[in-house]
This record gives C-alpha cells, sequence and structure tokens, in this order.
C-alpha cells in the first residue's frame, strides 16, 4: 500500500513520465505499425522487378511511376475510381441529409436514440453479406429488375452504376450519423431568430441550416471518399468487368509488387489532397 | 383613437396538461417601453414567444397595430425579438448578421452595408462589423444582438431577458443605454425579466405576471406603492405583510397589509408612541444584516408578525447597528404607507 502511495506520488510530481507511460504503447503500435509500413509500401514503389523471374530487384528508379502516369489504362482507372468515389460521396449526401433531418429535428425526441441505432445497424451485419444481397437484387431476373418491369424498365445490372450503388449503401450510415449530430445540434433559437427577422423556411435552409451542417458533410464525406477509393471487394462482385484501383494494385501483388506499391500510392495522395481541401471547410474540427 | 401597438385578447396557451398562460388580456401602447415581470415559470416569455409567433395560442387573439395575426407566421409580423442568449449567426460576421433582416427583404447590399454600419454604430460598436460572434465578450454580444434586432426598425421590439447573462456592473450599464436607445428610436420595447429591480428602473408601466395571468398593471410607482394583491406586494420589492392577528393588533383592522421597508422608522422603545397619522408597534430586533448604504432590521413584533425596515446608515456604522441585535424598538410609519391588499 505504502509502496503504491508513493508510486503514485511520484507520478503525480512527474507529469512526462505520466505522460510516457500512457502514450509509449500506442505510439509504438503507430510509428512501427503504420508509418512503418507505409514507408515500406513508398520505398518499394521506387524498386523494380525482375522481368523473367518476378524476383525484386531493390535497384532506386521511378520507372513505376513512369509507367503509371504513361499508360492510359492506368490513367483511365485512376481518374475511374476518384469518379466512382465522387458519386458515392455525393449521392450519400444526398441520401443522408433527408434522413438525417427526419431523425434529428422531426422525429420525437424520446425516439431519436432508436431511430440512430437502426441507422447503425447494417454495419453490425458483415461485408460480405451485404454485398452478396446487392448481388441478388440485381442479377437479371433478381429483385431490381422484378421491381422496375411494370415501369418498362430493367435492374442496371453488374457494371459501374451497380458499384456506385452498392458503395453508397455500404458507407451510408458514416454520412448520416454526422450530419444528423449536427442538425441535432442546431440551436433551435438561431431557427427562430432567423423567422423573427423575416426569413421564409428555404431562406433559412439556405443561410443558417446548410452553412451550419456543411462543416459535418464534409466529415461524412472523408470517410464515404475514402472508403470507396479503397474499395476493391464490391466492384468484383457486383461491378462486372469494372476496376478500380485496388483491383490493379491486387492483380500486381503477386507478379509485380514495386508496381502494386505504385499504384497503391495513389489513393494515398488523392486522398491527402481530398482531407487538404475538407480542412478548409472546418470539416476536421467536426469529426 | 390611435390603435395600440399591442393588445392580447383572452390569451392562452397550454402544453399538454399544463397552462402555461391561462387568460391575458392586455394592451401596450406605441412607443412605450413595457415590462412583464414574474417568477421563472409565469407565463411572461410565453406571451412573448406567442407576440413573436413562435407559439401558436391554444385561444385568444394577437393584435399589433390594430391588425390581427394571431396565426401569421413569424416573418408576416413587423416585430423583432432579442433572445436571451443572444442567438447570433456563429457561421456570420457581426455585420452580415446584423443585415441579415436586410438582405433577407432584398435591400441592395450597399444600402444594407450603410445601415448595418449605422445600427452597430447606435449600440456603439463602430468598427466591429468584420469580427465573428464567439471573438465577442457577453456585453457586445448582447449589443450586436440588439443591432440586428434594431436595424430594419420594426415597430414592436421585443426583448427577452436580455440582460440575464451579464454581470452586475455590465447589467446596469445597458439599463441606462437600453432606457436611453428606446427614447432615441422611439420604438415600442416589450421587456421580459424576473428582476423587479430591472423592470421598475426601465420601464413606463409594468404587468406582474403570476401563474399564467397578469395580477397587476401600473407604472413602476403604482406597482410599488400600491400592489394589488399579496404577490405583487412579496414579489416586487422585500415580503413586508401584516396578516390576520398581528394586522389587527397593530393597526386596528384584520386581512392582508403591506409597508415598504424603507418607510418604517427603527427608534428606542421609549419613544413617542401618539404621533400624529402614524401606526406604531413594539418589538425585538430578531437579525441585523449590514448592507453597506443600509441596514436591514428584522423585528418580532409583541403582537405577532415580523416586518422588515430599512435605514439609511447616515450615523452608523457597522459595529454600531450589530448592537442593535436582541435589543427591544419600537417601530413607526406614517399611516398612509400601509396598503391593504386583496387577499
Amino acid at each position: 500500500m505504502a509502496l503504491l502511495t508513493r508510486t503514485a506520488g511520484a507520478l503525480h510530481r512527474r507529469p512526462r513520465l505520466r505522460l510516457a507511460l500512457l502514450l509509449t504503447a500506442p505510439l509504438l503500435w503507430l510509428a512501427v505499425l503504420y508509418l512503418g509500413s507505409l514507408a515500406v509500401l513508398f520505398v518499394s514503389a521506387f524498386w523494380t522487378t525482375d522481368s523473367f523471374t518476378s524476383e525484386v530487384v531493390k535497384v532506386w528508379s521511378t520507372d513505376n511511376f513512369h509507367e503509371l502516369f504513361t499508360t492510359p489504362v492506368f490513367r483511365q482507372v485512376v481518374l475511374r475510381s476518384v469518379g466512382v468515389a465522387l458519386a458515392v460521396t455525393a449521392l450519400c449526401a444526398l441520401l443522408a441529409f433527408p434522413v438525417a433531418f427526419y431523425t434529428a429535428r422531426v422525429a420525437k425526441p424520446s425516439r431519436r436514440p432508436l431511430l440512430v441505432v437502426a441507422i447503425l445497424t447494417p454495419l453490425w451485419a458483415s461485408y460480405l453479406v451485404k454485398v452478396y444481397a446487392w448481388r441478388l437484387i440485381l442479377s437479371e431476373g433478381g429483385l431490381a429488375d422484378w421491381l422496375l418491369k411494370p415501369l418498362g424498365l430493367s435492374g442496371p445490372g453488374f457494371g459501374l452504376p451497380a458499384t456506385v450503388l452498392t458503395l453508397t449503401y455500404l458507407w451510408l450510415p458514416y454520412m448520416i450519423l454526422p450530419i444528423h449530430t449536427a442538425l441535432e445540434q442546431l440551436p433551435d433559437n438561431l431557427l427562430d431568430a432567423s423567422a423573427d427577422l423575416g426569413a421564409r423556411a428555404g431562406r433559412t435552409f439556405r443561410s443558417v441550416v446548410l452553412p451550419m451542417v456543411l462543416p459535418s458533410v464534409a466529415a461524412g464525406s472523408v470517410f464515404t471518399f475514402s472508403l470507396s477509393l479503397g474499395d476493391y471487394i464490391t466492384v468484383q462482385i457486383v461491378g462486372g468487368k469494372t476496376q478500380l484501383i485496388g483491383n490493379l494494385v491486387y492483380a500486381n501483388i503477386e507478379l509485380n509488387l514495386p508496381m502494386a506499391a505504385a499504384l497503391a500510392t495513389v489513393p494515398v495522395v488523392v486522398i491527402v489532397l481530398y482531407l487538404l481541401a475538407m480542412r478548409r471547410t472546418g470539416a476536421l474540427s467536426s469529426l | 383613437m390611435e390603435a395600440s401597438a399591442i393588445r392580447l385578447r383572452d390569451l392562452r396557451k397550454s402544453f399538454g396538461d399544463t397552462s402555461a398562460v391561462a387568460g391575458v388580456d392586455l394592451e401596450i401602447r406605441d412607443g412605450e417601453f413595457f415590462s412583464m415581470l414574474g417568477p421563472s415559470g409565469s407565463g411572461k416569455t410565453t406571451v412573448l414567444r406567442m407576440i413573436a409567433g413562435f407559439e401558436t395560442p391554444t385561444s385568444g387573439t394577437i393584435e399589433l397595430a390594430g391588425q390581427d395575426v394571431t396565426r401569421r407566421a413569424p416573418f408576416e409580423r413587423d416585430v423583432h425579438t432579442v433572445f436571451q442568449d443572444y442567438a447570433l449567426f456563429p457561421h456570420m460576421s457581426v455585420e452580415q448578421n446584423v443585415a441579415y433582416s436586410l438582405k433577407v427583404r432584398r435591400v441592395p447590399k450597399a444600402e444594407r452595408l450603410a445601415r448595418a454600419r449605422k445600427a452597430l454604430a447606435e449600440v456603439r460598436l463602430d468598427g466591429y462589423g468584420g469580427r465573428r460572434p464567439a471573438q465577442l465578450s457577453g456585453g457586445q454580444r448582447q449589443r450586436v444582438a440588439l443591432a440586428r434586432a434594431l436595424v430594419g426598425r420594426p415597430s414592436v421590439l421585443l426583448l427577452d431577458e436580455p440582460l440575464g447573462a451579464l454581470d452586475l456592473k455590465l447589467r446596469e450599464q445597458m439599463q441606462i443605454e437600453l432606457k436611453a436607445l428606446q427614447r432615441e428610436v422611439g420604438i415600442t420595447f416589450v421587456f421580459v425579466t424576473h428582476d423587479q429591480e430591472e423592470a421598475l428602473t426601465m420601464s413606463d408601466r409594468v404587468a406582474v405576471f403570476h401563474q399564467g395571468r397578469i395580477e397587476q398593471v401600473g407604472t413602476p410607482a403604482e406597482i410599488y406603492e400600491r400592489p394589488a394583491t399579496a404577490f405583487v406586494a412579496s414579489f416586487v420589492g422585500t415580503s413586508n405583510l401584516l396578516t390576520g392577528e398581528a394586522a389587527l393588533r397593530v393597526l386596528g383592522e384584520s386581512g392582508t397589509h403591506s409597508i415598504r421597508p424603507e418607510k418604517i422608522q427603527v427608534l428606542k422603545e421609549t419613544a413617542d408612541p401618539d404621533e400624529e397619522g402614524h401606526a406604531t408597534a413594539v418589538g425585538t430586533v430578531a437579525e441585523v444584516v449590514y448592507l453597506g448604504d443600509a441596514t436591514r432590521f428584522l423585528v418580532d413584533l409583541d403582537g405577532g408578525g415580523r416586518l422588515t425596515a430599512l435605514q439609511q446608515n447616515l450615523d452608523t456604522s457597522a459595529e454600531d447597528v450589530a448592537a442593535y441585535r436582541g435589543t427591544r424598538v419600537r417601530l413607526r410609519w406614517q399611516r398612509r404607507h400601509t396598503v391593504h391588499v386583496p387577499d
């Protein structure tokens, strides 16, 4: 007991020691496993392979990046991937706003926690189960076809639209939650004040609600954008022949590891650029 | 005859089973500084919110300048509000906040800016237009809220406990400034407060609210000197009531009577009891509270009941008054200062 008290006292007098004990383990984890592997990724992107044996040759060269920028297929895939991520993000934002508006401001306050849980439940189900469910929905003669038939239409089938649709479904909760929180925290009296100063509902929405919720939309978009950009399984299951960056990385890992590493740096760079853009909106402080 | 600025007729508002406002009739004159005074939960804020249009009355009507606006939305009423916690838009600059009502009404940009600057100057905040509300102190935010509500020159300005969040010094300063501003712009001010001193110092007339009803409407002097009910007598100023037996013995009549503490003199027990036009009572000093500029004596009367007397510290100091504790005294006041209060 006395020892315990003495140790506690010693720690109390040495705030730096306390901090060191607290942070050493997580910092080691972060530095070695996360930043370390990221560093290896970057370095190996500048290596090459022996074209005959597929062995990695540890010689410094920028050939991989040169190839990346000059091969039309690679360029197309990168643009397509970014396009998919942007489309998913836009769709998520459009769908999430009315849902969040309902759960945060229209529904009875006593029901709101339940609704939030309901929004989160899809996240408890396995990713693969959900994607295969969408495969069934979108398959020929599946639910989508059956529902659209009376209108003289057919489902989108497998391909790029199916990929965007499925990814939108997967990441929607990550967009709804921050918007829900922002709308719930929006003080009622700001809406009263706007109406009091002569603004109708539309003007209040444009001038007060939207600008105050926008940082949270941007925060949600950080999730939807980066999750979409990194995904390569959904596109394999519902994307038909569509290829995204992830698929190219996956395809190159066995035969040309340095090329796979070079390809993998592309989403990292894109996401860093995206984060920098979002930081300007104040999104990072509302995460 | 000119229509009054605001006329409320049998206004009622219930939230579920609880009745927040239980029948309010009120007329507020054009250009008046009118206060609604009452404890929290007395319905004064709900009445204000109904005038602004944030709440719809359960029954009754609201007229603004002779027009029935009971069912109109807030943006259809020529009324602006200063909110208790200011409700400034945090994502806009001070200038954009102030110019908001003008922008909504599509006033051209140049005129908008000029009027916003003028409004900021009126509340002595020139040069603060570019800041964000978060960069201002409480008192400055208060002024921005005032400027924002006044810039559109509404016919009525509603103020919902606007000084509640300020410290005492600032509050006293703002009371004076508000009153001066109101005189300058000539707009009808409806001021909600639970602070009786604030209501008395600033208002042309005061309505005292209690349990969803108005107990009394009158000038500050009327409210203070001639309280119409026991509640008004106790809520405005220090409660000092003589009731039943005690009243019968001291005043010669039963019922409830109010005497303001500063009207009562504290004398030696042996002082002449029969001065013309005075009432008098003998008792023991139970407590002495030294207030700096004055001293409050709590006296238990021999005939029952307890009265508070307030004496200016003209010749006495803290030590002198402390010696009074437990001594016998005679209280004396002019009979005309005894106010019979209907139960």
